[in-house]
């Protein structure tokens, strides 16, 4: 079996890490898997981790009155779920299930931020890979403010 | 020829969403040339006016397959017309897709966008020993807002990589949601021997088109259907002028290298 070093060491998001740079990683890492319909946090909550999806897909939701619950976006393989641990005052924006069986690495929030805070060449690699990450997500919600599809075409 | 125009008879109609239906078209008198995949006929509303509307199929050897979606006058004249009314048309016009020889296809689509991507889609499925790796991105505002759904399977069942993405769903979609380009990761398609087809709104075509040159694809490789203000159909009027080109004549299908620089003046 697979240890959660191995693990991270097979997610693209953090390749270029040193292994001892995964080793820290893996220390505040533990494997998880989440079945269909599972919660795995909800808005307004503490968000004290993130997770590295390996397998499976995970749909980030909030309710709007009058209309449900209504899904924000869809995050499968190789997509990083969670950033709200990165920054005070730690609360999830939106509430997560897992859409079908789930496998991923879940990484403890407040454990990262100290190793980031003690290793900072550890803390630069993590930023320099989640402000882009923050940033793919702004520019895809922007397109989506756009609403593109409700324009005329012919 | 192209500037007379035929008469055809609704003799199909399919409600796609809210605002979008399909009509098959049949000639009462003789029928245009055949449309290639790309091109568009203009559809005469008589009394109401004339508009361009992409060729989303053929319907046995004579009828025209035309979706569309109700969104002025005319196109809510067209989109209400029951079976057995007729209509003008006129065509075909423009370029075609331009189906490669073999290689990888990529055919993304956003919204009724689909709708003129559709007949590469069948095509490549009626060539598919010809193909590589086919995959299909679809993008909609709402699972209620896509078209075609019932087929999209069939695509499957064919040996197409067929994805499917909404801006936004109600729980209980299973399905993914976010922008189309979110739907690319992982796509098995060979950057160097492949050939893309965009068609939907143009900042989606012009997001999908960087993420797929990010990906190490060239911008000739990337065919986007563009549109403005389509009239004669001919290259004649200059309705449609979009820089040194005519839509009506040198487009709608324009290669994403002649494309890309004229769709950064915002003037044009």
């Amino acid at each position: 079996m697979d240890t959660t070093h191995d693990l991270l060491a097979a997610q693209p998001f953090l390749a270029g890490l040193t292994g001892a740079q995964l080793d820290k990683l893996s220390s505040w890492s533990k494997r998880k898997t989440f079945h269909a319909g599972a919660r795995l946090f909800q808005e307004g909550g503490c968000a004290d981790r993130f997770w590295l999806i390996r397998e499976g897909h995970i749909t980030l939701d909030t309710h709007v009155p009058g209309r449900g619950s209504v899904i924000v976006e869809t995050l499968g393989p190789r997509a990083v779920l969670g950033w709200s641990w990165l920054l005070a005052p730690y609360r999830w924006h939106f509430s997560a299930s897992a859409v079908e069986t789930t496998l991923a690495v879940e990484l403890d929030g407040p454990g990262v931020r100290d190793l980031c805070t003690q290793d900072h060449d550890l803390g630069y690699e993590l930023m320099s890979r989640f402000v882009p990450l923050v940033v793919d997500r702004m520019q895809n919600t922007r397109m989506r403010l756009l609403d593109l599809y409700g324009g005329p075409r012919p | 020829m192209t500037m007379t125009t035929f008469r055809y008879q609704v003799r199909e109609r399919t409600v796609e969403t809210t605002d979008t239906v399909t009509l098959v078209l049949a000639p009462l008198d003789e029928p245009i040339a055949d449309p290639l995949p790309g091109q568009f006929t203009m559809v005469y509303a008589f009394g109401v006016g004339e508009v361009p509307i992409s060729v989303s199929g053929r319907s046995g050897t004579r009828d025209i397959v035309h979706t569309l979606r109700s969104v002025g006058a005319v196109t809510k004249a067209l989109s209400t017309a029951e079976c057995g009314v007729t209509l003008g048309l006129r065509g075909p016009f423009g370029t075609d897709w331009g189906m490669p020889d073999g290689g990888d296809l990529v055919i993304m689509a956003g919204g009724i966008g689909l709708a003129p991507l559709r007949p590469v889609i069948r095509q490549a499925i009626e060539q598919r020993g010809r193909y590589g790796n086919v995959s299909v991105l679809i993008g909609a505002r709402t699972p209620e807002d896509l078209i075609y759904v019932d087929e999209h399977d069939v695509w499957r069942d064919a040996d197409v990589d067929v994805r499917v993405t909404v801006d936004q769903a109600a729980t209980g979609w299973a399905g993914h949601v976010g922008v189309v380009t979110t739907v690319l990761d992982g796509l098995d398609a060979d950057p160097a021997r492949s050939t893309a087809f965009l068609c939907g709104p143009e900042v989606m075509m012009r997001f999908g088109a960087r993420a797929l040159i990010d990906r190490g694809m060239a911008p000739e490789a990337i065919r986007i259907s563009l549109e403005r203000n389509m009239r004669c159909g001919a290259g004649l009027c200059g309705h449609c002028q979009l820089g040194p080109l005519l839509l009506c004549r040198d487009g709608p299908v324009v290669s994403y290298d002649r494309a890309a620089p004229l769709m950064d003046i915002k003037e044009l």
